[in-house]
């Protein structure tokens, strides 16, 4: 090799250690960071005993279960909420079976809400102060759990709700759960 | 209305953009000598105007963003994500640039504005033409694939419509503060300056030369933007130690470290290109450090944008607007480093130079300062590298930067102390020898002294970096009549602007690395809990809690802990530190309280309410944490001197050059 070309191939040197770079950028892109997994996927969702919204009494765990259904944590302080609610309405009347969680919220405000807006809420749990919404892990509102008959937790979601991330994302975990159901009640 | 004339503007910028692209391309397609002179003239000056005009719509569009959130439009997507009524007018302005889709806006708008400024200081025409076309092809091509990027993926104007909420989400309660206001368009102009020598540097590639005449031109340039992305870098730290509440002045977070590469490179261009200028040797390497330091720069903000890291920069992320931004960079850098590959060659010099000159330094810091680089880089990417070959995830922490760069810096401190002693082309340094040595002996005497005097115990790593530090003072005073100057006060007289310029630049350097070893070694930092009335003793100074009142803030509700400190002196003063609750938004945000002094800063936060009126507070003790910031200003201001008054002199200079 003449000393020529050992300089031109030093000089390649730069561009061969970029162009390694890159499929490295492209495959860690792949991982999405936003998805972060929460530690209660697969366990029940934690005990609480708090009022609901129409006064009717104090709720826990076992009296929102039965079928598999929506938590949909939400407050009428959070606009994203009120883009979310049409959607939420819409899923209510095909018959998915959603639970409210007003979460640090004032009960006028939830009420004005509602009567604006429609209710699409099976029963509405009040959390003022936010106490189930920390053993949950609430980042913030809206926020959805899928769980099944169970009080299992099926699936997270941090935002809104929308057509598009219920058909991708959420639907076949929810038909699923239903089938399960079906076939344990045929079983029993 | 606004958001569409906003729209509008970028995409007729991007038609600008465009024009001068294809000017360069179609320079490069023809062969010299079948270009007429006049066409040629015709499209320098063309292209000259397309740049002014890019600034124009752009910074068009950006006034449009900001009077969307003036004027509270929430069919604006952007701004419902970023503001509310109740938001204070100054941080709806700042909000502009406190998403993705802004702060992209701020560095397009920064990058025109770069661009705009080399046509101003050219604008005599003492460019030749075709460098001319081609140096704004260059910047033209970043301007559009930004441009492109923002109107096809980041969209500020997008709107949400036909039905939009009344009211917006409010900003972040970490970026309501002056540190967003100034911190981020700081960081740009450093980060989207380092364009200007990458351009000069591609330019020179494709015209074939790459000389000290080159040098010289793009030297002014790298300083700026170097002094900028100083003063911004510094501006982060100072925001991050004194609103996050984390109390510590740098984490090695990814996002500081996309920042602090080209940093470190601009470092190594700016001495680079102050060798080519002089001796006219190392352009090979000037022109490849000057990719490299813009590629890091592009480098920092794919990192920042896409996701690929998490950090407490990160933007929401989207696998569009990572795939964009990573073929954009891959182009920019591929194509620029492919012509390096085929061009560089002819740019070869023969100059010799013995080892004991200034030459041979330079170059020796030059590689320590890539070296420094690339353990950055290594360990920033070092997760991402993990979690795509599937080893589990893993960050790198601390540990691994401190341990490396502490050698590194004595390196460095070393080459910088011997390099001013030395001289281009090299001589013997016989009569310098002992004056070396003697002001060593001197330094190290000196820490020791310092040290023992202020506290106490001495720690071996810290008295090799004061030792080195006082070094380079001492030999720098030394060199220049010491005692006498001082008497005199005229320390810097009878120096060129340049010296000036180095000297200040080396001193803030210095004064920076005082603090930064200092703080390491001997902040003290404890969580204490404390009930009414209850008193802790740190670095002799006391302590007392006296428990806390609710107040109403414009936006917030704060809790806010009152802390009386006495000095070891029996100086007492009362901190304040408040935890705030954001109406808009669930996270409670710390205010520390800060009492800053030259000499040590103290540092209450106050943490979580116990029960039983007992809270738990962090208290830091941490002396000469001013002296980082005071060392970065030094630097900075340095050479925004020398930029200032190199303005007079550009007309003479480069009227001669060309």
């Amino acid at each position: 090799m003449n000393e020529d070309t050992s300089k031109k191939l030093g000089l390649v040197i730069p561009l061969i250690l970029f162009v390694a770079m890159i499929p490295l950028f492209f495959f860690a892109m792949g991982e999405d960071k936003e998805e972060i997994p929460s530690p209660l996927i697969g366990k029940r969702m934690p005990d609480f005993l708090l009022p609901s919204l129409d006064g009717d009494g104090i709720y826990d765990r076992q009296s929102i279960l039965g079928e598999p259904f929506i938590l949909n944590v939400w407050g009428s302080w959070c606009p994203s909420c009120i883009l979310e609610h049409p959607y939420l309405s819409e899923l209510n009347q095909k018959g998915v079976k959603i639970v409210g969680l007003n979460y640090k919220d004032t009960e006028e405000g939830a009420r004005e809400f509602l009567e604006k807006l429609g209710n699409p809420f099976a029963v509405i749990i009040v959390d003022a102060k936010g106490e189930l919404g920390i053993e949950l892990g609430v980042y913030g509102a809206p926020e959805s759990y899928l769980l099944n008959g169970n009080g299992e937790i099926l699936f997270k979601r941090v935002g809104v709700i929308d057509e598009r991330i219920w058909k991708e994302q959420m639907e076949a975990i929810y038909l699923k759960a239903i089938e399960n159901e079906k076939s344990e009640k045929g079983v029993n | 209305m606004l958001p569409e004339i906003g729209h509008s503007s970028l995409v007729l910028a991007s038609l600008l953009a465009f024009l001068n692209v294809s000017f360069l391309v179609w320079l490069q397609l023809k062969s010299d000598a079948a270009i007429e002179q006049t066409s040629l003239f015709s499209l320098a000056a063309a292209s000259r105007r397309l740049v002014i005009g890019q600034w124009f719509f752009v910074t068009l569009a950006f006034i449009s963003l900001a009077l969307c959130f003036v004027g509270n439009d929430f069919s604006v997507a952007y701004v419902v994500q970023h503001s509310n009524i109740l938001l204070p007018l100054n941080y709806k302005i700042s909000a502009v640039w406190g998403g993705h889709e802004g702060s992209l806006l701020l560095w397009l708008w920064i990058l025109c504005l770069w661009s705009s400024m080399l046509v101003i200081v050219y604008r005599n025409q003492s460019l030749p033409m075709s460098v001319n076309i081609r140096l704004f092809g260059v910047l033209g091509f970043i301007t559009l694939g930004f441009l492109l990027f923002i109107l096809f993926t980041s969209n500020p104007f997008d709107r949400v419509l036909p039905v939009f909420p009344m009211d917006g989400q409010d900003l972040n309660p970490l970026l309501q503060d002056f540190g967003l206001i100034v911190h981020p368009p700081m960081l740009y102009m450093g980060y989207v300056g380092f364009s200007i020598p990458f351009a000069f540097a591609v330019t020179g590639l494709l015209e074939g030369e790459f000389d000290r005449t080159w040098a010289a031109r793009a030297k002014p340039w790298a300083k700026g933007a170097w002094a900028f992305l100083t003063i911004g870098i510094a501006l982060g730290s100072w925001w991050a130690y004194y609103e996050l509440g984390w109390g510590g002045w740098w984490f090695w977070d990814p996002v500081e470290n996309a920042s602090f590469m080209p940093w470190l490179a601009g470092i190594a261009l700016i001495h680079s290109l102050l060798a080519c200028e002089k001796r006219d040797g190392f352009r090979i390497w000037t022109v490849l450090i000057a990719i490299i330091c813009f590629s890091l720069s592009l480098l920092g903000t794919f990192m920042v944008r896409s996701g690929v890291l998490t950090s407490v920069h990160s933007f929401a992320s989207d696998p569009s607007r990572g795939l964009f931004i990573l073929v954009f960079l891959a182009l920019v850098v591929g194509i620029s480093l492919l012509l390096f590959f085929l061009r560089a060659g002819r740019l070869q010099t023969q100059t010799g130079f013995s080892f004991l000159s200034k030459e041979f330094f330079l170059l020796l810091n030059n590689i320590f300062l890539l070296v420094a680089c690339s353990t950055v880089l290594l360990g920033t990417l070092f997760p991402i590298i993990s979690d795509v070959l599937d080893l589990g995830k893993i960050s790198v922490g601390p540990p691994y930067f401190n341990s490396l760069f502490f050698p590194l810096g004595v390196l460095l401190l070393f080459v910088m102390s011997i390099v001013p002693e030395l001289r281009w082309g090299g001589v013997s340094l016989n009569e310098s020898y002992r004056k070396i040595f003697v002001a060593l002996l001197l330094s190290v005497l000196l820490s020791v002294l310092f040290l023992w005097l202020f506290f106490i115990d001495i720690h071996l790593k810290v008295l090799i970096v004061l030792s080195l530090c006082l070094w380079s003072l001492v030999l720098l005073f030394w060199r220049n009549g010491f005692v006498a100057r001082i008497l005199r006060l005229d320390l810097l007289k009878d120096m060129s602007i340049s010296e000036k310029n180095m000297h200040l630049a080396h001193f803030g350097f210095l004064v920076a690395l005082i603090g930064i070893a200092l703080t390491s070694m001997y902040s003290e930092e404890r969580d204490v809990s404390l009930g009414m009335n209850e008193s802790v003793t740190i670095a002799n100074h006391d302590f007392m809690f006296s428990g806390v009142e609710q107040l109403q803030g414009p936006n917030y509700l704060a809790t806010r802990g009152l802390v009386k400190v006495t000095s070891p002196s029996g100086k007492a003063l009362s901190l304040h530190p408040e935890k705030r609750h954001y109406y808009m938004q669930q996270k409670p945000m710390t205010e520390a309280a800060i009492n800053p002094g030259f000499l040590r800063d103290i540092y209450v936060a106050l943490g979580e309410d116990l029960g039983a009126e007992r809270w738990s507070l962090r208290i830091y003790y941490k002396p000469f944490v001013r002296w980082i910031w005071l060392g970065a200003l030094i630097m900075g201001l340095s050479c925004f001197y020398y930029l200032l008054s190199q303005n007079r002199l550009v007309k003479k200079v480069l009227g001669g050059d060309v």
